[in-house]
């Protein structure tokens, strides 16, 4: 660390990228207010702040996507206006998104070529690609195609993508949510080469610990302002937490788990061949989850979390009764609102359009999945009055910040509706509890106390499933942790007998026992 | 130069003005077009849409032409507002004039008293089986409605004109295209003596009602409704799509059936090859019109039964070609989508780039 930042000033003569008073107003909100960065050559600049804070704006303004409204953008020592990536690109920025942009059906020198300006020759860049994988350690085959890549892989493409242009400034949107703690490791030391060679990196994350451990400076932004500058090898975790939330981090209570609860969910080999070319078989999956336990299952995205939940809330229905048990009854085939008969309550991952309608009331959102459970039924009509109170009861518990019972869905950020989400499946006293992403996209704040209701619903009885890719959280409230590597699970362990390190070498398939344990090794390799 | 930009919110009030828009600007149009056709644009005027409502006659066929309207646009509602696009309630229409014009056929000879009541729920399933042919396709093979409840409006139209020309030709009807005229048992009793304004008004009204109580207050039609705003949070909840879909058809089938009984029950009292004048059609833009909302639904069909009743005054006194009414439908119809971008968008000026 000590070294990477000696690099940073030594070569820093004139800053890469200066902006000065930066802003951005959409109509309902400001994104961005008077937002002074400066980045030198070489340097890796984290941009820290919770979700919303205005990162990701700020970013797409100097890549050239979003233009400021005020402010000025100086690109070694001139005024420039970025008028669109391409741009961005010729002047010598690039970025690498946190959604990537590759099209599966194509192979990896087609999907490069594709971003290069006329039409270079296939052969002669799947030479430079070679080349310049194996400068960096990206290894990555140019021939193979997308789909088949792992997120990883995926990943590497993209900034290979980048790198072919020999940028000056690499911009990296929260570049380590879709990967391994061991991917982290080999993603970093990359970019320490290549800030080495007087590249400079805009690194933007919310996790204290990565930043800690890569960047050489830190610009903190909170609602669209810039709270702080700091250097955060000189930081503790803690102190750069209060600058980017203005308070000390919450801490959960969580005693242990009551023992020998009955079995209120049980996969019991559970195999289902995905509907989508590109999504992920399950491979006889097998896990028990008892009362008063919280289960957690951890993994990369897109290792098939997504097909594990519709299985288990029944969107997408199995053909067989046996592999799904909810609370002791073959639920297989049954359909969502037979398993919700049944004591099962589902926080699902997108909240807008799924967990809940956009535009309707929360009152009619509490009705969504709350009718039968809470007694909004008059026969065959709805007590619509039953349901405001409801969802007036569950903005209040759970502190949902919005304009009422009869405020529209879409009218509520992303963090206050998953708020409201978790409140109404909790506040239905389910049996199982299954929850997806809990606190994807949540403020700190939020986040914590979602996760105390989560645990204190444990201790009535109920049994939880957490479905997450962020391992902290995991490891902050789960009893027990499995993983899930390419459509199989591991067994599950107590989380008090394993650590970060064991399930992330997990993450990657390796779980002793795992069959093609040998491929995936090859494959991450 | 101006920019139509996305409203950061959908502006309540342009949704419940738009339809006032459109009629404003309807009237306007017709003005131009009476005047651009050499006629006295005031005269139209009078005519087109005073003249519909000058006495209770007048009034009375008004809400005679509005009643099979209402009543397919509420059933055409229920299924548009869960994204279930029937644009065949034309067809079904006919199939339950056919069916209750095969009991009258059947049994009015008979007197009894139990004939009028059997024709009704004969128009209603005549139509709801109609209605159930795209269902069955849509749920079992994903045919797409659209097109299949459209191209069974064309079976019923040669369906019915088999029939009126084939077997059921009145043998006294001097080779007319139609059936025998139906007995005072398989007629539907006037409301208000001297008019034609039938018991078929009722019957809408009350289809109004129940169309009311189940979109806004029952479970079932909550959940069409979840179902037409996101299809994934509907699966999430567990409602069932085929079933969305069985009920967004019949309905609308069972409504517009009654209709074409309505209407062989009423003021043709018999079948013809002539029996809908496009009703079916029409009520699509009732619907619309009427924000897919009964109450709505109930001001919209009014104002359609005018613009049709208008068409032929205009006809008679204006010698203005049958399609006068269409030209007006269409207006409305256009201007009423014109006004609705307004509902999300508005008109902004921007300074041009340089």
């Amino acid at each position: 660390m000590m070294d990477a930042q000696g690099g940073a000033q030594a070569s820093g003569a004139s800053p890469r990228l200066a902006l000065t008073g930066i802003t951005k107003i959409y109509p309902t909100v400001v994104a961005n207010e008077n937002v002074d960065l400066t980045v030198m050559p070489g340097e890796i600049h984290a941009v820290l702040g919770e979700n919303g804070a205005g990162k990701s704006t700020l970013m797409k303004m100097i890549y050239g996507v979003v233009r400021p409204d005020r402010g000025e953008m100086r690109w070694e020592g001139n005024v420039v206006t970025v008028a669109n990536p391409a741009h961005a690109r010729e002047l010598g920025i690039g970025m690498v998104f946190q959604h990537f942009s590759l099209f599966e059906t194509l192979s990896v020198v087609e999907n490069v070529a594709l971003a290069l300006p006329g039409r270079p020759d296939l052969s002669e860049l799947a030479e430079r690609i070679r080349q310049v994988s194996d400068k960096y350690g990206l290894p990555v085959d140019p021939r193979r195609n997308v789909h088949s890549l792992s997120v990883g892989e995926r990943q590497r493409v993209e900034i290979i993508r980048c790198l072919l242009q020999t940028p000056k400034l690499l911009i990296m949107d929260e570049p380590t949510s879709v990967l391994t703690p061991q991917a982290v490791r080999k993603l970093f030391e990359t970019l320490r080469k290549l800030a080495a060679e007087g590249c400079s990196i805009l690194y933007i994350s919310h996790k204290l610990d990565e930043i800690q451990e890569l960047c050489h400076t830190a610009t903190v932004l909170r609602g669209g302002k810039v709270t702080g500058h700091c250097v955060p090898s000189q930081e503790t975790p803690k102190s750069m937490a209060r600058l980017m939330i203005g308070k000390d981090l919450p801490v959960c209570k969580h005693d242990a788990a009551k023992a020998g609860g009955d079995v209120r969910l049980e996969l019991a080999g559970l195999s289902h061949a995905a509907d989508d070319p590109f999504g992920t078989d399950l491979k006889d999956l097998r896990l028990e989850v008892r009362s008063g336990e919280i289960v957690g299952i951890a993994g990369v995205s897109g290792n098939g979390q997504q097909e594990l939940l519709y299985a288990l809330s029944g969107e997408a229905p199995l053909a067989e009764k046996f592999p799904v048990r909810i609370s002791g009854f073959d639920a297989g085939r049954m359909a969502p609102g037979r398993r919700r008969r049944l004591g099962l309550c589902f926080v699902p991952e997108e909240r807008l359009g799924r967990g809940a309608v956009p535009s309707m009331s929360l009152a009619e959102n509490a009705i969504l999945t709350a009718a039968r459970t809470r007694g909004f039924l008059r026969r065959t009509l709805l007590d619509f009055k039953a349901a405001r109170a409801f969802a007036a009861e569950c903005i209040e518990r759970y502190n949902v910040k919005c304009g009422g019972p009869n405020a529209q869905a879409r009218s509520l950020s992303g963090g206050n509706l998953q708020k409201f989400i978790v409140g109404r499946e909790i506040m239905q006293d389910p049996k199982v509890l299954i929850v997806a992403q809990p606190t994807w996209g949540v403020d700190v704040g939020a986040a914590a106390f979602i996760r105390q209701a989560i645990i204190d619903l444990r201790n009535q009885g109920c049994a939880v499933l957490v479905i997450s890719e962020e391992l902290d959280e995991l490891f902050e409230i789960c009893d027990r942790m499995a993983v899930i590597a390419k459509g199989r699970l591991s067994p599950a362990k107590p989380a008090a007998e394993t650590n970060v390190e064991e399930v992330g070498v997990w993450m990657s398939g390796m779980w002793p026992g795992a069959q093609g344990a040998a491929e995936v090794a090859h494959v991450e390799a | 130069m101006w920019k139509l930009e996305p409203r950061p919110e959908a502006s309540n009030r342009m949704r419940y003005a738009s339809p006032a828009v459109a009629v404003v600007l309807t009237i306007v149009g017709g003005m131009i077009v009476f005047s651009t056709l050499g006629k006295n644009p005031l005269d139209g005027f009078r005519i087109f849409f005073l003249n519909p409502v000058r006495d209770i006659n007048a009034i009375a066929e008004l809400l005679l032409k509005a009643t099979p309207l209402m009543l397919i646009a509420v059933g055409l509602a229920i299924g548009f507002r869960a994204n279930v696009w029937n644009i065949g309630a034309e067809g079904q229409f006919l199939m339950g004039a056919v069916a209750a014009t095969g009991v009258a056929l059947g049994f009015q000879n008979t007197g009894s008293a139990l004939v009028l009541p059997a024709m009704i729920v004969a128009g209603a399933i005549g139509g709801g089986l109609w209605a159930a042919i795209p269902a069955v396709l849509k749920t079992r093979f994903n045919a797409n409605e659209i097109l299949t409840s459209l191209m069974l409006v064309y079976i019923a139209q040669l369906a019915v004109s088999w029939l009126v020309f084939g077997p059921w030709k009145d043998p006294a009807g001097f080779n007319f295209p139609q059936t025998e005229t139906f007995t005072d048992a398989a007629l539907l009793p006037i409301l208000i003596e001297g008019t034609r304004l039938n018991f078929a008004f009722v019957i809408a009204l009350a289809v109004l009602a129940a169309g009311y109580v189940f979109m806004q207050k029952s479970y079932a039609g909550f959940k069409m409704r979840v179902a037409g705003e996101s299809a994934a949070a509907a699966r999430y909840a567990g409602f069932s799509a085929t079933g969305v879909i069985w009920i967004g058809l019949l309905a609308g089938g069972a409504a517009a059936g009654l209709a074409g009984m309505a209407e062989v029950a009423g003021p043709v009292g018999q079948l013809t090859d002539k029996i809908s004048s496009g009703y079916g059609f029409a009520a699509i833009i009732v619907a619309f019109v009427g924000r897919l909302n009964p109450i709505g639904i109930f001001f919209a069909s009014l104002l359609m039964a005018l613009l049709y009743i208008g068409g032929e005054q205009a006809q008679q006194y204006m010698n203005l070609p049958s399609s006068i009414s269409k030209v007006f439908q269409g207006m409305l119809l256009f201007f009423l989508l014109g006004s609705d971008v307004f509902i999300q968008y508005r008109l902004r000026r921007v300074a041009t780039a340089k």
